[in-house]
C-alpha cells in the first residue's frame, strides 16, 4: 500500500492503494466516482474511458502508480453542468438505450473532437470504434459526434 | 442513505395524513429519487409536499407530478414510455413530470417483469386507467371545492377549468382532497385522436443522469459498511466444486472473508428463472472490487466431474445425429406432405445452424444484498424481481414480505437478467459472511457462466410444382434443450401440405432466453430459405412472399395461424415502396418476420469490406400498432438491427472440454462502430391498434435480410452463423 496524491476533476484527492490497482477501481471504489464503468478489465470495450492529461485512456488498464501528476478527468468532471457540447449532442440525439457504455463513449468523443475538431465520417468511425455499445446505438452516436463537431467549430 | 431519511419520513407522513392514498411501502431508492431529480432537472421547482393519489402517481402542491414506472428498465426505454401512458390520461404537461422507478410491489403492480417485449402491451390499459382514475378523482375534488358539477369542469395540462365562472385550480391544489375520495368504478379513456403525449417523440427520462455519470446502475450502488464480493465458478460445464483451500487468501490486505455457498440445495423449491449450471460457488469478500477479483485467483480449488466435458465438435455432431435420427414431436401437419414431396418437380433442401451465444450485457452481473436474521434487502439489475424474491425466500427460509427488492436501471438485459442467480448468490454470500455485500462478476465470470442462447440446427425442405408453386413445406429443428421451430408461424397457413417437427438435443451447457428467443435464429434461417425457394421458383423474393400471404388472406390452410397475413403483407409492401425495391437487386436482400405481436420487414444493402460483409443501409417497416414514443421506438428498432447484424456476423462461443474458448472481448467479437450499418430508415405503419412489442422484433428478420444480401453481393449462400467464421473454426 502507498499513498497517491491525484488530481481528479480539478480536485486534489489522496488515496491509499496498492501501486498496481487500476485507476478505474480507485475512482469507483475508493473515491466514489462511479460514472466511469467497468466492462472488461482488459482495455477492450472502452466503458472505463477517462481523460489523463486530456487524452482518452482506459482506466481499467492503468495502474494508479502511473498517474503521477497528470490530471484525471472523469465523466463527472467533463463539464460543470453536464453541458459539454458532446453531452448536449447526446441529449439532442437521445442516444442512450441502457446507457451503461455512454460515459465511456462521451469521454472518447470529447477527446476525439479535441484532437480532430472537424472529423470526417471515417475519422468518427475509427475514433469511436474502441468503445463497444451492446445495445447498438452506433448510428445515433455517429450523428451526435457530428452535431457536437458542428457546434464546436 | 442517512441524508435521505428526512424526505422519506415526510413523504410517509403526507401519505398517512391524506388517508385515501393507496401508496405504501416504498423503499429507499424510490423515496429519494424525486430529490435526486432536482439535480438532473434544474428547471423544475420541487414541491413542499407530495400527495399520493394512487400507486402510480403522486402530485406535488405546486403541480409537479411524480409517476412511478413499475417495470424493470433494461434499455428498452419503458421508464419513459410507461409513465407517458399515465401522464396522457392524467392530462398533465410532460415537462412537469418526474419519473421514479418503482420497487417490487406485488400488492400494487402487476407483471413487474422485463421480457417478451410485453411491458407496453400489458401496461397499455392499466397504466392509462391509473392516470384516468386520478384525473377523475381530481375533477371530483375540484367540483367539491368550487361547489359546481364535475361535468362542468375540464382539464388541460395539469389544470382544472370551470369555464362557466372563469375559475381554475391546479392539480396540486386539489390533490389532498382527491386522495380521500372513493375510487370510481369505471373511467373513460381518451380517443387516440386526442393524444397529446402518446405518439410524440419523448426523450429518455434518464438521459441527463446517464450523460453526466450519475449513479443509476446496480454496479454503481454504494452503502455504508458495504463489502464487495467476487465468485469463482467451475471453469467448465460438467464440473462442480469439490474442495477449496483458501489459506493463500485469508489475511490478504482488504480481504474480509471466504465462503462457499450452495444456491440449489436439495428440497428447496426453485423457480423457472433459476437456471444455473454452477450453483455451488466460492466467494471472496473484501473492501474493494479489484482486491477481491485479484484475491480469488489465489484460491486453490479442486473440481470434480459430474457429466461429459463437451467440445464444440461433439456438440455439433450431437445436433446432426439428433436432427437426422432422433424421434421428433410432430408439431403441425397440414394435408399430405409426403405425397406432395413425391410429386414435386423441384425440391430444395437446406440446413442452417447457429452457435451458443452469451448475452454479454455491458454491465456484468452484480447485485447488492443485506441479509439479516429476519429480513433482507436486495438491490440490483433484475428483469424478474418477483421470482428472485420467491427463490431467496425459499433459500433463506424467510417470508417474502420480509424481503425488499429494488430494481436498478440495467446496463443491458437481452434476457440474461431473467435468470437471477447472481441476486440469489448475493443474498447467500451476505448471509454467510454477515455483512452487506455487492457481488460483482468479472467479465470472464459473466461470459463463462452459461445461460446462453442455445445452439441450433434446422433443416428445411420445399417442394415446387412445374409452375413454381410451393406445394410442400417441411421444417425440422433441434437445439440445445429446445427446438427453434414455431409450428404455427408463417409459412404455415400458406402451404397446402406442411409439416413441422421439433426435437431437443441434450447438452450440459445451460441455456436461456436471449433477445427474441428462438426467433433470433429461426427467422434468419426461414427467410434465407424462402429466398432460395423464390429463386428456384423464378420469382422476385417480395412477390413470392406476397403470393403466399395472398393465399393466407383468401383461403388460409389450417386454423391456428399465429399471424395476421394482411398486416404481415402490409409491412412487406411498405418496405418495398420505401426502399424503392426493384426485381433483380444485386446488393440488397429482403426479409419479413412476425414475433412479439409485431410485424417487421427489412431491405438491407450489403458490401464487402476487406473480404468481410458490411451493411450500408437498412430500410425497416414496422407494424406494432400505436407507437407510444417514436423517439424510443426508432432507437429500439435501430438497436435490434445492429445487434442482429453483429451477432449474425461475429457472435459465437465455442468449447474445448467443457470450457468456453471465449472469455472476454479480446476473443469474443462484438460489432463495433466502424462495422455498424451506416444508415437505418425506419417506417412505422400508422394505425390505432393497441401497441405491441418493440424491444425484440427488429432483430430476428435482419439476419435473413443480411444473409440474402450477402448472397447478392458474393454469389454464395451462407448457412452457418456466424457468417464471418472465426479462424479457429475455419481450421
Amino acid at each position: 500500500m502507498a499513498t497517491f496524491n491525484l488530481t481528479v476533476n480539478g480536485q486534489p484527492r489522496s488515496v491509499e492503494a496498492e501501486p498496481e490497482m487500476p485507476l478505474l477501481w480507485v475512482l469507483r471504489d475508493e473515491l466514489g466516482l462511479v460514472g466511469t464503468k467497468y466492462g472488461c478489465g482488459i482495455g477492450a470495450c472502452g466503458a472505463c474511458t477517462v481523460h489523463l492529461d486530456g487524452a482518452a485512456i482506459r482506466s481499467c488498464s492503468l495502474p494508479v502508480s502511473q498517474v503521477g501528476e497528470q490530471p484525471v478527468t472523469t465523466i463527472e468532471g467533463l463539464s460543470a453542468d453536464g453541458d459539454h457540447p458532446v453531452q448536449l449532442a447526446w441529449l439532442e440525439h437521445d442516444v442512450p438505450q441502457c446507457g451503461y457504455c455512454q460515459a465511456g463513449q462521451i469521454m472518447s468523443a470529447a477527446a476525439l473532437l479535441d484532437g480532430i475538431p472537424n472529423p470526417d465520417e471515417a475519422e468518427i468511425s475509427a475514433g469511436m470504434s474502441g468503445n463497444i455499445c451492446r445495445c447498438g446505438t452506433y448510428t445515433r452516436i455517429h450523428a451526435a459526434v457530428k452535431s457536437a463537431a458542428e457546434k464546436l467549430s | 442513505m442517512s441524508h435521505n431519511q428526512p424526505s422519506r419520513r415526510s413523504f410517509l407522513k403526507v401519505t398517512a395524513a391524506t388517508g385515501g392514498g393507496l401508496l405504501l411501502g416504498f423503499s429507499w431508492l424510490t423515496s429519494c429519487e424525486s430529490e435526486k431529480a432536482e439535480k438532473a432537472r434544474p428547471e423544475l421547482v420541487m414541491p413542499e409536499k407530495w400527495v399520493a393519489v394512487n400507486a402510480f402517481l403522486k402530485i406535488g402542491d405546486n403541480g409537479v407530478v411524480t409517476i412511478m414506472s413499475p417495470n424493470p428498465e433494461i434499455g428498452q426505454n419503458v421508464k419513459t414510455a410507461m409513465p407517458m401512458l399515465v401522464a396522457e390520461e392524467l392530462d398533465v404537461d410532460w415537462k412537469n413530470v418526474i419519473v421514479e422507478q418503482a420497487g417490487l410491489d406485488t400488492d400494487n403492480y402487476e407483471r413487474q417483469l422485463a421480457g417478451g417485449s410485453q411491458s407496453i402491451r400489458h401496461g397499455w390499459e392499466p397504466l392509462r386507467k391509473a392516470g384516468a382514475t386520478a384525473r377523475y378523482m381530481l375533477l371530483q375534488a375540484a367540483a367539491q371545492q368550487l361547489d359546481v358539477d364535475a361535468g362542468s369542469l375540464r382539464t388541460e395540462n395539469g389544470m382544472i377549468f370551470h369555464d362557466g365562472s372563469d375559475r381554475k385550480l391546479g392539480y396540486g391544489e386539489v390533490a389532498s382532497l382527491a386522495a380521500t375520495l372513493p375510487l370510481p368504478e369505471e373511467v373513460t379513456l381518451k380517443d387516440p385522436a386526442d393524444f397529446k403525449i402518446i405518439g410524440h417523440a419523448t426523450k429518455n427520462v434518464d438521459a441527463r443522469k446517464i450523460t453526466t455519470g450519475q449513479p443509476l446502475f446496480g454496479l454503481d450502488l454504494q452503502r455504508e459498511g458495504m463489502k464487495y464480493a467476487a465468485i469463482v465458478h467451475p471453469p467448465a460445464f460438467g464440473l462442480k466444486l469439490k474442495s477449496v483451500d483458501d489459506s493463500a487468501v485469508r489475511g490478504l490486505p482488504g480481504i474480509h472473508d471466504v465462503v462457499t455457498i450452495d444456491a440449489a440445495p436439495e428440497g428447496v423449491e426453485m423457480q423457472w428463472s433459476d437456471v444455473n449450471a454452477f450453483p455451488q460457488l466460492v466467494a471472496v469478500i473484501g473492501d474493494n472490487t479489484w482486491r477481491v477479483l485479484q484475491a480469488k485467483k489465489k484460491l486453490k480449488i479442486e473440481w470434480e466431474q459430474t457429466s461429459p466435458l463437451e467440445s464444440t465438435a461433439d456438440q455439433l455432431e450431437n445436433l446432426r445425429l439428433t436432427l437426422q435420427e432422433g424421434k421428433a414431436e410432430e408439431a403441425r401437419r397440414d394435408g399430405n406432405p409426403e405425397a406432395a414431396f413425391a410429386r414435386a418437380a423441384t425440391i430444395i433442401d437446406r440446413t442452417y445452424s447457429a452457435p451458443f451465444l452469451p448475452h454479454n450485457t455491458m454491465e456484468p452481473m452484480n447485485f447488492f444484498a443485506d441479509v439479516w436474521e429476519d429480513r433482507a434487502e436486495l438491490v440490483g439489475p433484475i428483469q424478474t424481481p418477483e421470482f428472485l424474491r420467491k427463490t431467496v425466500s425459499a433459500l433463506l427460509d424467510m417470508p417474502e414480505a420480509n424481503i425488499d427488492i429494488m430494481m436498478t436501471r440495467m446496463g443491458g438485459g437481452f434476457g440474461r437478467r431473467l435468470y437471477g442467480n447472481f441476486g440469489v448468490e448475493a443474498a447467500l454470500i451476505s448471509k454467510a459472511a454477515g455483512v452487506p455485500v455487492k457481488l460483482v462478476y468479472s467479465r470472464e465470470d459473466d461470459m463463462t457462466q452459461g445461460t446462453y442462447r442455445p445452439e441450433y440446427l434446422v433443416r428445411y425442405r420445399a417442394g415446387l410444382d412445374e409452375e413454381g408453386r410451393l406445394i410442400a413445406f417441411h421444417v425440422r429443428g433441434t437445439g440445445a434443450g429446445e427446438s427453434p421451430v414455431f409450428a404455427n408461424r408463417y409459412p404455415a397457413g400458406t402451404v397446402e401440405n406442411y409439416l413441422a417437427e421439433n426435437i431437443s438435443t441434450e447438452s450440459n451447457v445451460s441455456t436461456g432466453a436471449w433477445r427474441a428467443p428462438r426467433s433470433n435464429f429461426i427467422a434468419g434461417a426461414e427467410q434465407a430459405f424462402l429466398d432460395e425457394v423464390a429463386e428456384a421458383a423464378g420469382k422476385d423474393p417480395i412477390e413470392f412472399r406476397l403470393e403466399l400471404f395472398d393465399r393466407a388472406i383468401k383461403d388460409p390452410v389450417g386454423e391456428e395461424n399465429d399471424y395476421d397475413p394482411e398486416r404481415y403483407a402490409g409491412v412487406l409492401k411498405l418496405v418495398r415502396d420505401k426502399s424503392g425495391w426493384k426485381t433483380g437487386e444485386d446488393q440488397r436482400g429482403v426479409a419479413a418476420y412476425y414475433c412479439h405481436n409485431s410485424y417487421v420487414a427489412q431491405v438491407l444493402e450489403a458490401r464487402l469490406d476487406a473480404g468481410e460483409p458490411r451493411v450500408n443501409e437498412v430500410h425497416c417497416a414496422v407494424d406494432c400498432g400505436i407507437v407510444v414514443n417514436p423517439e424510443g421506438a426508432h432507437n429500439q428498432i435501430e438497436g435490434g438491427i445492429i445487434d442482429g447484424v453483429g451477432h449474425a456476423l461475429f457472435g459465437a462461443v465455442t468449447f474445448t472440454d467443457g470450457k468456453p474458448d471465449q472469455q472476454n472481448f479480446d476473443t469474443y467479437r462484438l460489432i463495433r462502430h466502424i462495422e455498424a450499418p451506416r444508415a437505418i430508415h425506419t417506417h412505422f405503419v400508422e394505425n390505432n391498434i393497441d401497441p405491441t412489442g418493440l424491444g425484440e422484433p427488429s432483430l430476428p428478420p435482419v439476419i435473413g435480410a443480411l444473409a440474402n444480401a450477402i448472397y447478392r453481393v458474393t454469389g454464395e449462400r451462407v448457412y452457418d452463423q456466424p457468417f464471418v467464421q472465426r479462424r479457429e473454426l475455419r481450421g
